[in-house]
């Protein structure tokens, strides 16, 4: 609390030495007539540089650049248009919403220099942000100790758990992609599985968390293989696990070209057993890279992956057909799951201001907090202080590519 | 059997990637005495370019030619535009101007192109040739069968042609090679050219395997660069041998002991090499020069 109460101090002092800056200036010159007016322009630039007082300052980290980019630019594009979205509108309660987003390029330690900046400088009053589950960790302790609220975009379930008093995190988490296959293996009668998972942070971690829940689910791990994410060909892994004995099912952990290479992979050492990948090949250039032998692959996936397809009674269905309708007007980029983590954040973020009724960072962690039945791209949102992410397994759709397209496992 | 051969195809797969890349370490290292480290990018720019110009509609082949060309006339420009304004600089500065390039031409690839990972079809089709019950692609053989070409092409260009001599006088003193009549700015020209080139050749044979994206350099290039050390740099014979010695022992190690200690344990065969041997295996023996 003692940082909230000594910001605008703060920046206080940095337009008073602006100022005085500008007057001396002046003086020097000799124009002592002019110095008033030059000291006024001060003034005048001061306030246009600074947001109108009225402005609600919305932060934001993401990794627009760099590796995770295809996590941070979506999340990036998405905000922009809501943020417009919402102004256009006029503002909440009239208030305009200005949003500072930063580009951490995924990096922690420039995570952590934003973050500050955010806190100090920007002034804002809830930050979004942290594309990747490293540099969301990274900037969590800032936050935690100046009291803003933050909504994080990542993955895994270090963020909320154990709870931290102001961190919430929109996405799903890899433990509960891995009970969504394991509840449809077990439907469909398979026990003995195989596991073949990346080594980069999002295949690892759910490797681990799957392992893990593997057995109060009844599934047997007949084979464990990995491999670099970068890797050109995982035949070796996949003929290991095709000699596994008893195997019936594989589960595939991972993101980017790897998971491609393993399905063409699979098909090409003749596994004839069911293959199912993760959430994290949820986008159509997955089916494009893999081809035909993404055919019958099973995966765990948003709604808004499928939202045409969705019932119409379904009551996500508005909010993601809405969604990917807006997105793909305004950027002409085909949606992502990941700039819908993006949209869930603002639409938390934007209806806790609206409760809150203020503009105070602990009024506002309040009111997200008693976020109730709130219908995001991911899911159904409710959050308790014991629980900041607040969706259940139900969220999580079952689909199979067929015919070169997603469809929907009932 | 069946699992030896696979563990045999997947192996020489992947090791032919590598020594198609390490190859392309070869001539730029003849010629000035510097590893580049923009070597990665040229691998890039020969499978993005291919991705963007068969999308515009060309011909899968003459996109390939095309990013081929392009990817040639950047090495030419990244030695005129940021080596030769360097002058007689010293090799470790040179070295470090190739990693500023790196890092441009990927960000720029990265805002010229996009961000996604692409591919295109496999040459000769995608149905796996069966032998003695293990799979191969077609892809694979064209990737070897290119390795074969750029390294006969190479080691005659450089043991039998005049230029290639030139090439290796440059290396050797630039200055006495001045004094015969060298025009050594022309043959680092040549040299980083042709570099890009054979990059461009490599990202061209393997993105129907590896798949593309503007970020694949870094780690196209470490392998290729550990698999040019293990060879001895500079040496084509060297770059074939520990390209497909470096991806027998991945393919094997992850059969046969764990996928888990794969990289370790190519990289534990590397350490324990050069320390016996500093030049890598086919690198010459230590000679001090009076």
């Amino acid at each position: 609390m003692t940082t909230i109460a000594s910001r605008p101090s703060r920046a206080r002092r940095r337009a008073g030495a602006v100022r005085t800056g500008f007057a001396g200036l002046a003086g020097f010159a000799g124009l002592a007539g002019l110095a008033g007016l030059a000291g006024l322009a001060g003034l005048a630039g001061l306030t246009l540089a600074q947001p109108a007082r009225a402005d609600i300052l919305i932060g934001a980290t993401l990794a627009e650049t760099g590796p995770a980019a295809f996590l941070g630019e979506p999340e990036a594009r998405t905000l922009d248009m809501l943020v417009a979205e919402t102004n256009a509108a006029g503002g909440i309660r009239g208030e305009k919403v200005k949003l500072i987003r930063y580009d951490d390029s995924g990096n922690p330690d420039k995570a952590r220099t934003f973050a500050t900046r955010l806190i100090d400088d920007d002034q804002v009053v809830a930050v979004i942000g942290g594309s990747t589950t490293g540099s969301t960790m990274a900037v969590v302790p800032l936050f935690e100790q100046a009291g803003i609220p933050f909504v994080s975009l990542a993955g895994a379930v270090v963020i909320i758990d154990p709870v931290k008093t102001w961190v919430f995190k929109t996405p799903h988490t890899d433990r509960m992609a891995c009970e969504k296959i394991f509840t449809d293996m077990r439907a469909r009668g398979f026990t003995k599985v195989g596991v073949i998972a990346g080594t980069d942070g999002f295949g690892k971690s759910m490797q681990e968390q799957c392992l893990a829940v593997a057995g109060a689910h009844g599934i047997e791990i007949v084979g464990n293989e990995t491999y670099g994410p970068q890797d050109s060909d995982m035949t070796p892994q996949l003929t290991n696990l095709k000699n596994a004995p008893g195997l019936q099912a594989v589960l595939n952990a991972g993101m980017g070209q790897g998971p491609a290479i393993v399905t063409r992979n699979f098909r090409q050492v003749g596994l004839e057993v069911p293959l199912y990948q993760s959430h994290g090949v949820a986008s159509k250039s997955f089916i494009e890279l893999a081809g035909p032998a993404a055919e019958g692959v099973r995966l765990p996936a948003a709604a808004l992956l499928v939202a045409e397809k969705l019932p119409d009674d379904d009551p996500q269905k508005p909010v993601v057909l809405g969604y990917k309708t807006a997105y793909e007007t305004a950027t002409g980029q085909p949606v992502s799951t990941f700039g819908g983590h993006a949209f869930d954040a603002y639409k938390l973020l934007i209806a806790a201001i609206e409760r809150a009724g203020s503009t105070d960072p602990a009024r506002i962690r309040d009111a997200l907090e008693q976020t109730r039945d709130f219908m995001g791209t991911a899911g159904r949102v409710t959050f308790t202080p014991a629980d900041h992410m607040g969706l259940d397994e139900t969220a999580f759709r079952l689909l199979e590519i067929k015919d070169g397209d997603w469809t929907l496992v009932q | 059997m069946a699992e030896f051969l696979q563990f045999l195809f997947s192996g020489l797969t992947v090791g032919a990637v590598y020594a198609l890349v390490a190859l392309g370490f070869t001539l730029i290292h003849n010629a000035s005495g510097v590893v580049n480290f923009a070597q990665g990018e040229f691998v890039m720019l020969g499978g993005m370019i291919t991705v963007f110009a068969a999308q515009a509609g060309l011909p899968l082949a003459v996109a390939a030619g095309v990013a081929i060309g392009v990817t040639a006339l950047v090495g030419v420009a990244l030695y005129r535009l940021a080596i030769a304004p360097a002058g007689s600089a010293s090799v470790v500065s040179i070295i470090i101007i190739t990693m500023g390039a790196s890092l441009f031409l990927r960000g720029t690839a990265q805002s010229v192109f996009d961000k996604q990972i692409h591919r295109f079809p496999a040459f000769s089709g995608e149905t796996p040739i069966t032998i003695g019950g293990a799979t191969l692609m077609p892809q694979s053989l064209w990737v070897l069968g290119g390795a074969a070409v750029v390294f006969v092409a190479l080691h005659r260009f450089l043991a039998h042609t005049l230029p290639g001599k030139a090439v290796l006088a440059t290396a050797s003193n630039k200055l006495a090679a001045q004094l015969v009549g060298i025009n050594t700015h022309a043959v680092l020209l040549l040299a980083f050219g042709l570099s890009a080139a054979i990059g461009a050749v490599a990202g061209v044979l393997i993105t129907p395997l590896t798949m593309t994206t503007a970020d694949m350099g870094v780690s196209v290039a470490l392998k290729g660069f550990a698999a040019a050390m293990l060879g001895g740099m500079g040496i084509p014979v060297g770059a074939i041998v520990g390209g497909l010695g470096l991806g027998l022992i991945e393919a094997f190690t992850a059969g046969y002991l764990s996928s888990a200690y794969k990289e370790a344990t190519a990289f534990l065969v590397i350490l324990v090499v050069l320390v016996l041997m500093p030049r890598g295996l086919f690198g010459p023996k230590d000679v001090e020069r009076v």
